[in-house]
């Protein structure tokens, strides 16, 4: 008798259909001498080990079954605000497998990479003349990793300028949860600037706190309320009159591309999302890129490699290290495989198709916020950029998260909750400029029919969600609990 | 709601009862409230000296991490050590055994400038738009 179930959309663990012996590859017989590992390199522990043994047809329904049980952007609306979940166009992946680039060897000589470095180099500079920097580097993995990268860059140059008294970085309260981490990782202290009640920085406040002994500032422009911060030059310039930098958050480029230049506006050093802004996956689909952009004054700090032009005899395109260069952030040249599909996507698009990206991305959150207010009030009452915050807890008995859960019920990916920390149970709508009208507007229905069970029938919330393959997961235990690897 | 009224409040949220020469400290009942189920609670170590205002320590709950700032200053002289294996005790009895640390305060009367609980209702009713 099975112990398995063959009706559940949730498969049974490879580890759980292995069985002695089954095999997915059949090896031919080896035609060379056996070499022995070395002794040191053997596990001692191979019982131990025991990977799962199963036949490709197994392989194939596992992930089959696991994907149908998936919500993705190619299957369902995603408006998960912060995160950019737009559209990934297939020509990405099409650019990504080509085997000139598949096949490379990240050691490969720099005489036989050069197509793979020219791309390197076109997208640093198309990045750079995108955001308005002098200088770009590829380096950084994610956006986290960017903004960590940006923080040491700021600390080199105060200590290249023995300037050593600066232990401060200000850090809007709106800001991403990374930006405060990003300074203790960075050997920082973090002092929190309060926003105003037009959910934008608290402009006095910046003030009060610049002095001597702050390094620099980070923000988000739109900051994470989907608002442009309209103070942004008087905030730099006053970071900057107290001898502080300014760390630009780019994950919100999206908002802005081809309209405004963060360099022109004064920022120093700024990381770019690939996996938001320029459609490399995300969520679950990564790995992420993170490159880093900085004005003259930071460009010698950035990480390396970074590529350059001119004359060796190995061709036009080489990899140098930045005079002052932090060092190394990750390994090889970054993730290879997310730059090629961003430099296929601002290929594709141009400099104007990159201007219309934002104005669509910015119309569709206006759109929907105004279709939306009635069902969820909209907590900034204005004219948002690409994404905005509803309040979701306004029907008696019934959460942000219960809201949240219910709308998987009507088929959509629920917004970001709980985030930004300024307003209490957001519920962040970033629908991207991907969504055609139609969909935006049965994402408004869906919405109003959740308003409507929240009044007549609550109880319907907080069960939901009711048609998902799994039903409402225990979030506490998962985090008091954690356990992150299969245990026999 | 409760606001427990023989302990005095600051902005942050925390709370602050006198206990012979010790001051105790947890978070209110209205911040375990927005805060969410608590998950993890971290917490200064015995010795440590702290001024008002300072964090010691953090709350995280499944919808956030927060600091958690003295409100007063002194030597922290005891941790609530049980929260480790028992962070939802925050959530269930933020008042006595989500008691988060007590201080040996260097300066008594920071405690009188706290806030009554009164004036702590008041000022939450304010935060809710
Ligand atoms: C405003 C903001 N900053 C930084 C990050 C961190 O980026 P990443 O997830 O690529 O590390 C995010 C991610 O969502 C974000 O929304």
């Amino acid at each position: 008798m099975s112990s398995f179930r063959f009706d559940s959309p949730i498969p049974p663990l490879l580890y759980e259909i292995s069985r002695t012996g089954r095999r997915a590859v059949l090896l031919p017989e080896s035609d060379v001498p056996e070499t022995p590992l070395p002794d040191h390199l053997v596990r001692s522990d191979a019982d131990e080990l025991r990977l799962p043994e199963v036949s490709e047809q197994d392989v194939v329904r596992h992930f089959t079954k696991l994907s149908h049980a998936n919500m993705s952007i190619d299957t369902n609306f995603y408006p998960l605000g912060s995160c950019t979940m737009k559209y990934n166009p297939k020509i990405n992946e099409a650019v990504a497998a080509h085997p000139g680039f598949a096949g490379q060897h990240p050691l490969g000589r720099v005489s036989d990479t050069q197509g793979a470095l020219a791309v390197m180099y076109r997208l640093q500079h198309m990045l750079a003349e995108i955001s308005g920097f002098s200088a770009v580097s590829l380096q950084p993995a994610a956006g986290a990793q960017g903004e960590l990268t940006g923080i040491l860059m700021i600390r080199a140059y105060h200590e290249s300028n023995g300037d050593t008294r600066r232990t401060k970085i200000l850090v809007p309260d709106s800001a991403h949860g990374t930006n405060p981490a990003t300074v203790t990782m960075a050997g920082y202290e973090t002092v929190e600037i309060p926003s105003n009640s037009r959910g934008t920085v608290d402009l006095d406040a910046l003030r009060a706190a610049c002095g001597d002994d702050v390094a620099g500032l980070m923000i988000t422009n739109p900051n994470t309320a989907g608002l442009f911060e309209e103070d942004i030059v008087a905030i730099v310039d006053a970071v900057h009159e107290c001898g502080g930098l300014v760390y630009g958050d780019g994950a919100n480029f999206n908002a802005i591309l081809g309209i405004v230049r963060p360099g022109d506006i004064g920022v120093d050093v700024m990381h770019f999302n690939l996996h938001k802004t320029f459609s490399t996956p995300h969520g679950g689909g990564g790995p992420g890129a993170g490159p880093v952009g900085a004005a003259p004054i930071l460009a010698p700090y950035l990480p390396g490699p970074v590529v350059t032009r001119g004359g060796t005899d190995d061709g036009d395109y080489r990899l140098t290290m930045p005079d002052r260069s932090i060092g190394r952030l990750k390994s090889f040249h970054g993730n290879f495989g997310m730059l090629l599909r961003a430099y296929a996507y601002i290929m594709m698009h141009g400099a104007d198709g990159l201007r219309a990206i934002s104005e669509n991305a910015v119309l569709n959150a206006n759109y929907l916020r105004v279709l939306t207010e009635r069902a969820f009030p909209v907590k900034f009452k204005r004219t948002c950029m690409h994404e905005f915050i509803s309040v979701g807890s306004v029907y008696d008995g019934v959460s942000t998260m219960d809201v949240a859960k219910r709308l998987l019920d009507y088929g959509f990916h629920a917004p970001t909750v709980y985030f930004p920390l300024i307003v209490k149970d957001a519920l962040m709508i970033e629908p991207t400029e991907s969504e055609n009208r139609e969909t935006l507007e049965a994402f408004a229905d869906a919405l109003q029919a959740v308003a409507d069970e929240a009044q007549s029938n609550p109880d319907l919330l907080h069960d939901a969600p009711h048609t998902t393959p799994l039903r409402r997961l225990d979030e506490v235990s998962a985090v008091r609990n954690l356990v992150l690897r299969y245990q026999r | 709601m409760t606001f427990r009224d023989d302990v005095k409040y600051q902005e942050s949220h925390e709370w602050a009862l006198k206990d012979d020469d010790l001051v105790i400290v947890g978070v209110s009942d209205y911040a375990q409230d927005s805060l969410g189920d608590v998950v993890y609670v971290e917490l200064p170590d015995v010795g440590d000296v702290k001024k008002k205002g300072d964090s010691f320590g953090v709350v995280e709950s499944v919808k956030a991490a927060s600091d958690v700032y003295m409100p007063v200053s002194g030597e922290i002289i005891e941790i609530n050590a049980d929260l480790d294996d028992n962070p939802s005790n925050v959530n269930d009895s933020p008042f006595d055994s989500g008691w988060l640390i007590k201080i040996k305060p260097s300066d008594p009367s920071e405690l009188s400038a706290l806030m009554s609980a009164q004036e702590y209702k008041t000022y939450t009713e304010g935060l809710e738009d």
